[in-house]
This record gives structure tokens, sequence and C-alpha cells, in this order.
């Protein structure tokens, strides 16, 4: 027995191992398939195998055909098996094999769970840090909810290879479990500063993904990156903090204005490309979102255009395209700065490399002006002539056409010009770029009417010619221009010279080749054409009389009749029914003709056209309301099974609405319209439609005289297969060309520098003369933004909600800054964990909408920071909770020194900012001890620059504690809408946990809490649901309020028991009328006639001593009050309360005494205030 | 974050692919045909980015071996660049002087030091020692495993 299985094993021990296999497959290259196939044979026995070894082996060399394009889905449960192996070896292949095999939707996932969970926590770091790397490949949305908490363990580790896989791999979960997102954010925020520079580095590049998605979330982190982006000298980190804050700047201004110079001092001093690509980029990006307001401008703007400049010059072909890159997202909101570059990006037009020109392309359109368009436009097509793809091609023209159409034709002097520019384009082969042009030359006709006459004989030719167009290629999506051809020619049809010509053009039958719509557009203008000849062979009346008018409108009728049919047989119900109307009409005018009645017919028929057509607005069409009772998503009739996508691209049909959406509308409902299968008669049609097909394409060898046999409307005569033209000969005579404009325009020009203006306009005259006559120089161009609906304006939010809903990140858009609530905890808890949160993100919210009207007044900033009041602290005590409002506001007052304050004072100013860096250092090495002691100080920097700031700044913040001081209340009262807000910090340093805590409160009519997570007790305390741990929480208390015109003083008495006792805490939270003020911005003029027409009639003075200085009494107000106007030591003051109130104060500061004289609409409300202010600023 | 990394050959065989998004496999081998095209037709001197749908691709050739990265819009180029270069580095520090056969022979240990390079298509360390050092602690592990492991397999243990 024993033998035997030797024996086996020994035979297995000439299986293939995995460099046989590789080897093998290089060695079969003629049949690698059968080889392959033989391989998979093998593998498959031996994985029926029971030794683990063999099994992986087998594994492995799956993975290996896997990568060649083999399907081993079916080894899924092998793969797993291998997995779960104890050996690392095997491990390794196994989760080697489950990364590239697996993936979310894998259906043996839900068996991974425990396995991987396992070794999530196994001895050795690497068996877990395969676990991680195997994760990140195929975690679905269950094991992502299964394991968020394993993973977040990890987090903790000690041993940082592992805690950097697990920061990053808790991107990945919060991708498929959402709801991880909040509860782990805390701990997340903590590896921001891990002392391992991996996990660092790792934390921000977490931070730095979720917040590109949804930046507002991570508004608070600012200070954080900002001490981490002025200390860190891993490039590989800064890159990511910097593009964090590239992402962030645009909901926060006042942060783009702070980093403009450490970016700009980046910028000057690193070396690494990276890193100063991303700082421009950044750089950029700020400036966008402040387009004013900076001293220093200017000069930012002009270092990145100077820097690009730089890589745009280097040989290094990839710095020249990121260099392009981002000269382009200058261009748009600092075309100047741009423009004076354009030497260079014209040069990049000729560079070698496609994807640089295409990025100079990009460019282009910044650079033109009404004196180098034609030029530019010149060398464009210069290009498109040259150039060997067909997308380049396609590039190219739409640039052309982008550019000239830009800002309505704003650069375009001589649309004559344009118009044969258009034409010229029209000869470019197997672009795909037709509706394009088409819908250009429709534009220009629609809103120049000066051009009309031109534009009209142009397509006149076109029309003629039109087998130019179609000739070489059905496909080509060129012969939409025949669309807009066809539809100027009848619509303008009274500048046509030969107006019969031109119909006969459109009655041609290998017209019925074209597609269906362009050919409905036909029989809709042939009908125009046909009255417009009516009515202009003689006058109506006399056309009885006058035979020969009457015998040529025989004769047109008589064509009209005999060709219209070929259209009614038409395959497009749209042709055939417009094609029925029309020949029914010309029939009938041809009776009137015999009875001899037909005078007046003409003008008759042109009346069916009458009207003008107005250009309509890009979002016309989405406006149209939609009629009650009408259920666009219905179906009409049952969906056709849905065809294959990789059917070949559709033809686009020219939109008839500009508006990108409905054309898309369009399309689609073109396309879910087209029946699934052909018919029998409609092969036939597609057979007939290729045999003209290939007998109008030249280069097609067609087979005898089968064609006429086929079907007998088609005149040999017509069928242009006769003209062998070659391409060299494809001028059409008659059409202008666009070089002959360029040259006249140089001619011009050149003149211009030696004659005078006169003498211009004569010479003019003289050159023009022996060509045709140039139309105005100044076409009047139609600008309007077009019809809309009735009601309908376009300023209306309509725009495009471009939103994925299948995007993960939407569901990680969720507000960080909101405290935790109970339940949101990760599954699989056992206990809640203590998480601290900031206050601050609803105040911010609420802050957010004050703060843009601020803006426009440009109004002094007004810090948000609360400070103790009572003890009194406020010059040293570090301030908890870093508000972002404040720290950002700091950096304007470094950005922009008030322009009150004198130079000497910006010097003193300089001075203690240097001792701050050293504090700094000293503050975060003070750090550590006091997160032990104290609350936790979030962020040195932010605290040393409050203790800098020659301000003073409210906090009402207070600390209480139990009899035996180890478990500390600090509370805060905050405004938040119309409620109040106390946040309780609970910071307990036994190591019991708090159990069964409740809180009463005396009573007092006119505050009542909102027992939001509490339970009500029978008296008439509430309790908290959950135990508190040791350490630090924090929980909010909310109240509404009836009278917010007074102080209040809110006493509480929070019970609790800790280990075997009952302790408690009394509370007791001053909250001054002042809280409930909001800056009301006003103007200087509505201050005072407030004031005078005696709407404050209320009023209240003091006058007190006061150690603060003016400048400490006005910052705290500040945080209350807008600041309309200060005069030397004298300052007004204006708020609102929730309620609307006014309060106005006038602020004098009077050697050591301060007077306040406040003036509102309500006694009560000002009283208050005025007794809360001296209660702080009072000795 | 990268989508994801593609190794060919000048020939146009894929050599190893990572990916960081999932995409049915269809979708995986239709990708990686476009880009293999797109990229080889490219000529020498032309710039190493792309942009492909929505994504753009950035593309370095080491000897016969292109190494093809996919990141989204608004992701660093030049930085993606330095990512291909140090995996490259690193593939050259641990097979000395790493040549495409290496890779084809000994796939599973490029496949290994790029999931100790990159997670979920984030960097994840960037000391090149600190790479090398969990790499050669991974193989010592094996090794361990190995002489015991043969006999016990073998029925012999």
């Amino acid at each position: 027995m024993a033998l035997r299985k030797v024996k086996g094993n020994l035979e297995r021990m000439f299986d293939k191992n995995l460099t046989d296999l590789v080897r093998g497959i290089r060695n079969n290259k003629d049949n690698e398939t059968k080889f392959i196939a033989q391989c998979i044979e093998e593998i498959k026995l031996e994985l029926r195998q029971e030794n683990i070894s063999v099994k992986a082996n087998a594994v492995a060399k799956l993975t290996y055909l896997q990568m060649m394009g083999y399907d081993v889905s079916w080894a899924c449960f092998n793969v797993i098996e291998v997995m779960s192996s104890t050996k690392f070896t095997y491990k390794r292949i196994g989760y080697l094999a489950a990364s590239q095999t697996f993936h979310p939707d894998t259906e043996v996932l839900m068996l991974t769970t425990n396995m991987v969970r396992k070794d999530l926590n196994s001895q050795s770091q690497y068996e877990a840090g395969l676990a991680l790397s195997g994760l990140s490949c195929f975690i679905s949305p269950d094991l992502a909810r299964d394991l968020a908490n394993d993973i977040m363990t990890l987090l903790s580790s000690t041993r940082p290879y592992l805690r950097k896989k697990a920061v990053l791999m808790m991107y990945k979960v919060f991708l498929r479990f959402p709801e991880a997102l909040r509860p782990a954010f805390p701990r997340l925020k903590e590896k921001l500063e891990d002392p391992d520079s991996g996990v660092q580095s790792a934390a921000v590049n977490v931070v730095c993904e979720l917040a590109r998605k949804n930046p507002k979330n991570y508004l608070s982190l600012a200070p954080v990156f900002f001490k981490l982006m002025t200390t860190s000298t891993n490039n590989w980190m800064l890159i990511k903090i910097i593009k964090l804050f590239g992402a962030l700047t645009p909901l926060e201004p006042r942060l783009g204005k702070k980093l403009i110079e450490p970016l700009t001092n980046l910028i000057h001093s690193t070396s690494a490309m990276s890193l100063l690509y991303e700082c421009i980029n950044t750089v950029i990006a700020v400036l966008i979102s402040i387009s004013s307001g900076m001293p220093n401008h200017s000069t930012s703007i002009q270092l990145c255009v100077q820097k690009l400049r730089i890589l745009i010059e280097d040989s290094d072909q990839n710095l020249k395209y990121l260099g392009l890159l981002a000269m382009s997202k200058i261009l748009k909101t600092h075309p100047k700065s741009v423009q004076s570059h354009k030497d260079l990006i014209l040069q990049c037009l000729d560079d070698k490399d496609e994807s640089i020109r295409l990025r100079a392309l990009d460019l282009l359109y910044g650079m033109v002006s009404k004196k180098n368009l034609m030029e530019i436009v010149k060398k464009l097509m210069i290009h498109m002539d040259k150039a060997e793809g067909t997308s380049y091609r396609d590039e190219l023209l739409s640039k052309i056409i982008e550019i000239c159409s830009q800002n309505n034709y704003q650069h375009i002097t001589n649309f004559e010009w344009y118009v044969s520019v258009l034409v010229e384009l029209t000869r470019m082969e197997g672009t795909k770029h037709g509706p394009l042009v088409a819908n250009q030359l429709l534009d220009v006709a629609i809103r120049v009417a000066a051009i009309r006459a031109f534009v009209v004989a142009q397509m006149a030719l076109l029309l003629d010619n039109s087998h130019f167009i179609t000739g070489f290629s059905q496909r080509a999506s060129m012969c939409e221009v025949l669309f807009a051809a066809a539809w100027i020619c009848g619509e303008f049809s009274e500048f046509l010279t030969d107006p019969k010509a031109t119909l006969e053009a459109l009655l041609r039958a290998r017209v019925s080749t074209l597609p269906g719509h362009i050919q409905a557009v036909y029989v809709q203008n042939i009908m125009k054409l046909y009255g417009r000849i009516l009515t202009s062979s003689g006058s109506d009346a006399s056309m009885d009389e006058d035979m020969v008018a009457k015998a040529a409108v025989e004769e047109v009728s008589e064509m009209v009749a005999a060709r219209l049919p070929s259209f009614v047989e038409s395959s497009e119900l749209e042709v055939q029914e417009r094609a029925s109307c029309a020949l029914q009409l010309v029939k009938f005018v041809q009776k009137q003709l015999t009875k001899g009645q037909a005078a007046g017919l003409g003008a008759e028929i042109v009346s069916l056209f009458d009207g003008e057509l107005n250009p309509v607005a890009p979002k016309a069409q989405k406006k149209v309301q939609v009629p009650e009772g009408l259920d666009l998503d219905e179906w009409i009739n049952e969906p056709p099974p849905s065809e294959s996508s990789d059917s070949e691209p559709e033809v686009q049909r020219p939109s008839l609405f500009a508006t990108g959406n409905a054309e898309n509308a369009y399309v689609e409902s073109y396309q879910s319209s087209k029946p699934a299968e052909l018919t029998q008669e409609e092969v036939q049609r597609n057979r007939e439609a290729r045999q003209q097909e290939q007998a109008c394409n030249p280069n097609y060898l067609k087979g005898g005289g089968k064609l006429e046999s086929k079907s007998g409307m088609f005149d040999v005569a017509e069928v242009p297969v006769a003209q062998l033209d070659l391409p060299v000969a494809l001028k059409i005579p008659g059409l202008a060309s666009s070089d002959h404009y360029l040259q006249k325009q140089k001619q011009t020009s050149s003149k211009k520098k030696v004659s005078t203006k006169k003498k211009k306009k004569s010479k003019k005259h003289k050159e023009s003369s022996d060509e045709e006559e140039l139309a105005a120089p100044l076409h009047v161009v139609n600008t309007d933004v077009g019809e809309m609906p009735e009601g309908a304006t376009l300023s209306d939010g309509m725009d495009d909600d471009n939103n994925d809903l299948n995007d993960p990140h939407r569901a990680l858009d969720v507000n960080l800054d909101e405290p935790l609530r109970a339940e949101e905890t990760l599954p699989v808890r056992s206990h809640r964990e203590a998480v601290k949160f900031e206050v601050t993100g609803e105040k911010k919210a609420k802050k957010k909408s004050s703060k843009k009207e601020e803006k426009v007044k440009k109004s002094k900033k007004q810090p948000i920071m609360m400070d103790l009041l009572q003890n009194g602290e406020h010059t040293n005590a570090p301030t908890e909770e870093p508000s972002n409002d404040f720290w950002l506001d700091h950096a304007e007052y470094e950005a922009m020194p008030d322009t009150s304050q004198s130079k000497l004072q910006v010097e003193e100013n300089e001075k203690p900012k240097k001792k701050s860096s050293s504090k700094t250092k000293e503050k975060s090495k003070e750090k550590k001890k006091k997160k032990e002691k104290k609350v936790i100080n979030e962020d040195s920097l932010v605290s040393s620059l409050a203790v800098e700031a020659p301000t003073f700044v409210p906090d009402l913040k207070q600390t209480m504690s139990n009899k035996d001081k180890n478990v500390l209340i600090c509370t805060r009262p905050i405004l938040t809408g119309s409620q109040l807000l106390i946040s309780v910090e609970v910071n307990n340093t036994t190591t019991s946990p708090l159990r069964s805590a409740e809180i009463s409160f005396s009573k007092n009519v006119e505050l009542e809490l909102i027992p939001d997570g509490l339970t009500t007790t029978e008296f008439g305390s509430y309790r908290f649901p959950q135990q508190f741990p040791p350490g630090c929480f924090t929980f909010p208390l909310l109240f509404n309020v009836a009278n917010v015109n007074r102080a209040y003083s809110v006493k509480a008495t929070l019970i609790f028991n800790l280990e075997s006792y009952q302790d408690k805490i009394d509370l007791a939270v001053a909250v001054p009328a002042t809280l409930f003020l909001k800056p009301a911005p006003i103007s200087g003029s509505d201050f005072a006639e407030k004031l005078a027409n005696g709407e404050m009639q209320h009023l209240s003075s003091r006058k007190f001593e006061s150690s603060k200085s003016f400048q400490q009494a006005l910052s705290y107000c500040l945080a209350y009050f807008y600041l309309v106007e200060q005069v030397g030591d004298t300052a007004s003051l204006a708020a609102q309360n929730p309620q609307g109130r006014n309060v106005f104060l006038l602020i004098k500061s009077q050697g050591t005494s301060l007077s306040l004289d406040g003036k509102s609409d309500n006694q009560e409300l000002i009283e208050n205030v005025v007794q809360s202010l001296q209660t702080v600023l009072a000795v | 974050m990268m989508q994801f990394m593609l190794l060919f050959s000048r020939q146009g065989k894929l050599r190893l692919q990572k990916w960081y998004q999932a995409y049915p496999d269809k979708t995986k081998k239709k990708i990686t045909r476009e880009l293999i095209a797109t990229i080889l037709a490219r000529k020498p001197k032309m710039c190493s980015f792309l942009e492909w749908k929505d994504l753009k691709v950035v593309y370095k050739r080491y000897a016969s071996l292109y190494f093809c990265c996919a990141i989204e819009q608004d992701d660093n180029e030049l930085l993606t660049l330095e990512v291909i270069h140090r995996y490259v580095e690193l593939l050259d520090k641990y097979f000395g002087s790493v040549c495409e056969l290496d890779i084809i022979f000994n796939f599973e240990k490029a496949y290994f030091m790029c999931d100790e390079l990159l997670l979920g298509g984030e960097i994840q360390e960037t000391s090149k020692k600190n790479v090398l050092k969990a790499i050669a602690a991974q193989d010592l592990l094996q090794e361990d495993e190995t002489p015991q492991g043969l006999f016990e397999d073998h029925g012999l243990g």
C-alpha cells in the first residue's frame, strides 16, 4: 500500500511544473492551442489528486494560462483549497491565483470569508499581508461588510507592514461597504500622523482618493494636511497632498490663499518634475477658485506659465505634453498669459508626435484673433492634407470648426472665406464629422443673412456635383453636407441663379442611394424650389397668356412629376410620405395648368413654406413641457431584442437640435426603433443599394449592364461611373477656394501699412474688381441664443447631472464631521468604540451661506473660535477643537494685511511669527503629554497660531469635574440655526467605564431639550443608552430656544455609575445673549438710514473700565457682528438674531475705558446683548 | 488610482496583468488587445501618455517589454512613470539585471513584487529597501518550508 503511494508520488514528480509549462508553450509555437488543451487536461487530473503540492502546482499553471487568456473560472474551488493550505508557499500561490482570477461577482467568494479572516488575524505578518493584497483584488460587498472590522483592527497593528496594507485596504472596503466609512474614519485620520512614514503616506493616499470624489466632507482635515505638506519631504506623499488640496480649494478659496505661498516655494525649489507638475496644477486650481483679490495673483500665474514654457521647450516629449496640458487649464481663466506664448504653441503644431499636436490644438482656440484666424486655419488645413490617421484628421476638422465658430464667430471677418473653408472641408474623405460641417453651413446660412447669396451659390454647386461627396463611399458621413446643401438651396431659393438646374440636381436618380433623412429633406426642398420656379416664371397673372413661360412651367412640372415616384418607392417611411404628398401636389398643379387655371398657384405653393426659421436655443428642446398624460418612458411598441454593441458604428444623423443631449436621445430612439432583423424586401433593397454604391465607386469594377435591368428608373447617363475622376481633378469649377481669401487678406494687410485708410479702400476695390464682388466686410451675425419655449429661461438650473448612479463614491458622500450615531458601528463589534467628533461641522455648514455675502462685501474676517471666558486663560490656553474657519481666516491676516494697519504694525507682526515656528516645535513636543493629560489637542500648528493672534476670540468652553477629579467635563454652547447645541465632552481618566449615565436639567421654560437618542426616565431625567468606556467621548445636547433675546445659564447634573459607586457632576453652561447673534452684512448707507428712520428705537449704553485693548474688544465682537465701519478706535457693528431682529453696536475706546452703545428694535435683546458683552470685556 | 497595469512584449504578447478595478473578463481582453495595438503602433520618440476613453494611459518601454498603466483623469502621469520605473528597478534588483525571460519564467515573483509595491492601485511602499526586505523574508519562509514539505507531501515525512 505504502509502496504504491510512493510510486504514485514518484510518477507525479514527472508532472510538468510551471517552468515546464512555460517552456512547452514556447516550444510549441505552431500548435500552441493543442498543447495548452492537453496541459489543461493534465491540470484537471492533477487537481483531482489529494496532494496539496500537486494541486498548488496545477493552480500555479492555471494562473499562467489565465494570463494568456484562457478561461480558468472552473477551477475556483481548487484555488480556494490551495489558499486554505497551512503552508505559506501554497497559500502564496493560492492567493495569487485568486487575485488574478476572482472578481467581486465570483460565487465561491462567500466560502472564503472565514478563511480570509483567519489569515488576516494570522500570527505571521506575511500571511496577513497576502490576505490583504489578495482581498484588494476580489473584495465583494459581502466580504467588505464581514471583514471590515478585522481589517480595521489591523489598522492598529504593531507592525507597520500590516498597518499600511490595512490602511490602503480600507479604501476598497469603503467602496464596497460605504457604511464603514464613518465608523472607521476617526481611526483612519489618526493614521495620518502615524510614526511610520509608509503608513502615513498610505493614509494620505486613501484620504486623497476619498476627498477627490467628495471634497466637501474633508475640508476639516485641511490643517492636518497643511502641516504634513510643510513638514514632509517625501515627494510621493507630497504629490498626493497637493493633489488633495487641489480638490479642496474650489470649495474654500481662503484655503487657496493660504496655499499659494508654500506652493510657489515648492515650485521654485523642487527638482522633481512630477512634484513640480502637481504644484502647478494645484496652483492653477487655486487661481481659478480665487479669481480676484490676490495681490500677488498675477505673479503666480506668470510663474506657472514660465515654468510650463520650460516644460514645453524641454526635449522630453512627456514634459512637453504635460506642459501643454496644464497650459490649456490656464487658458480657460487667464487667456492673456497664455497668448504671449503663442509662438511656442504654434511651433508645437509641427511636432512629430501626434499626441503633442493634439494638445497644442486644444490650446489653439485661445490663440486666434481676427488677424491671424485665416492663417492658422490655413495651417491646419495643410496639416489635414498631410495627416495620416483619420482620427487626427477628424480632430483637426472639429478643431477648425470649433476655433472659427467660437463665441458666435467672433473672430471671423469674412464669411465668404469661412464658407469656402467649410466647402473645402467637405472634400475630406473618411471623416466622421460630416454632420458637424453640415451644421456649420446651416448655422452660418441662418445666422449671417448677408452671406446667404454666396452660400446658396456654393451649395447649388455642391448639389450639382454631389457625386464628389457620395461617390467614394456611401458610409462616409460627409453626405450629411448634402442635407445642409439641399435645405439651404430650398430655404433661400430666392438667391439661386438657376433654380431649375438645382431642381434637376435634387431630382437625380442617384439621390435614392442617400440616407433616408437626407432624401426626406430633398423632397421637401424640391417642393420649395418648384414653388419658386412657378412664381418666378413670369408674373402669375400673365402666365396663362405667356406661352413661353407656360411651356417652361409645364416642363418643370413634368420633370418633377416624373422623378418624384422614385422617392415614393423609398424604403424610408418619412421619404415615402413626403414624396407622396409632393407628388399629389405637383399633379394637381399640372391639372390646373392644363385647365389654364394656374394663376397664383405658385404663390400658394410658396406660402406652404412660409415663415422665417430662427435659431433654437441649445436647451430649448429640454424645456418643452411634457403634456399631461404623456408618458415618455412608456413603450409604444414592444422593444426589439437588443443587438450586440459590437455592431458597426452608426453614421450619426445630423442633429436637428443643437443640444448634445437631444442628439443622444435622437440617436437612441433611432437605434431602438431599428428593426432587429431585415425582411426579405429590405435585404433586396440593401443589395440594390450596395450595387448602386459599387456602381458609383469608380474603383469598383462593375459587371455589365445588370444594373439597368434591375430597375428601370436609372438613367444611365446620370450614373457617374462614366466620369473616371482622379482625385487630382477633384476641383469643382466655381467652388470658392479659401486660399484666395487668405492671399487677399495678406495683400490688404500689407498695403494697410503703407496706405491710409481711404487709399486702402480704393485699392481694395480695384483689386476685387476682377474677382467676384467681396461681401460687406462685416457680416452681421445673428447672435441670439435662440428661441425658447414660453416661460423658460436659459439660466434655469438644467445642467446635466452626469453623476453615475453606480458610482460607489456617491455612497461615500457622507458628513464625516457629524457625530457618530449609536448604531453606526462596524458589524461584528461587541462594544461601541469611543470616537471623538468635531462639533464645528454643522456650524460651518450654516456659516457657509453667510460667508458668500461677506465676500461680496469684502468684509473683515470673523473668528469663530470661542474662548473660555470665565477662567480668563484665553491668552495661553491651547484651543480645543481647532476650527477650520479660524485657521483659514488667519491665513487672510497673513496674506492680506489690513489696509488700515501701518507698515510698522506689519513689521511687528512678523517678528513674533519667527518665534512662532520655534514655539510650534515646542508645542508639538508637549503635544503628546497633553494628549494624555487633557482633551486632545489636535493640531499644534493651529494652537500656536491662535496664541500668536493679537485677537481676543470668544470661547465659551467651561470645564467641570467630579469630586475625585477623575472625570472631567468640558461644555461648549454653539448656535445651530435657531437651536442651541451644547457639546459635552467627557474625559474619563479612570480605567472603568461610566455606566447608566443620566442627565437632569433644572427647569427652564424657555429652553427645551430635544432628547435625540436619549430615553426619558420617570424622574424627568434623560438616560444615555450606551456606556462610555475610559477615554474621551463627546455627546451633543440639542435645545429648542423659545426666546433668543436673552442669556441663559443651563444647569444640569450628570449622574453615572463608576466602578461600584454612583458619582455626579454638576454642569453650569453660561450662554451669553450674543451667542444668538450672527453678523449681518449691511452697507454704510443702509446702516445710517436704519438708524435715522427710527426703526432702531431701543437703546442701551454702558461705559466701563477694561483691560482689553480696543483691538481685542473689537475682535471679540466680530465673532458675532459685522464690521460696518471703523475709524480709529471707534467701530460700528451690525448683527441679527435668528428672528431677524437687528442689533447695531457702536464701540469706542477712550483710554482704559470702553463704551458700548447698542441700538435695536427690541428692548430686551439690546439690554441682554450689551450686558453679555460687558461681562466679558469689563475688567 | 491606478486602474490596471499591463506588461507586454514588443511582439504584443501579454506578460503580466494586474487589475485594480473589476472588469468582466471579456472587457479585460478587449482592453488589453486594443491597448497593446495602440501602444505598439506608436513611434519610439512619442510621448508616453495616451488619452484612452475616460482614462489616461501611461506606458514606457524597457528593452523588449512595455510597461503600461491606466490611471484616472486627475492622476499624475509623471508619478505613474515613477511607479513604473520603481517597479522595474525592483525587478532588476531582485532578478539581477532583469530580462523578459525572467518575468516569463518567474511570473509569480513579478506579481509578488507588484503586490508589495502597490495595493489596490495605490502605491504602498515607496522604499525600495522595504519592498525587497519583505520579498526576501517571504521567500525565506517559502524556502524553510520546501525541504520538509517535499518529504511530507510525498508520503515520506
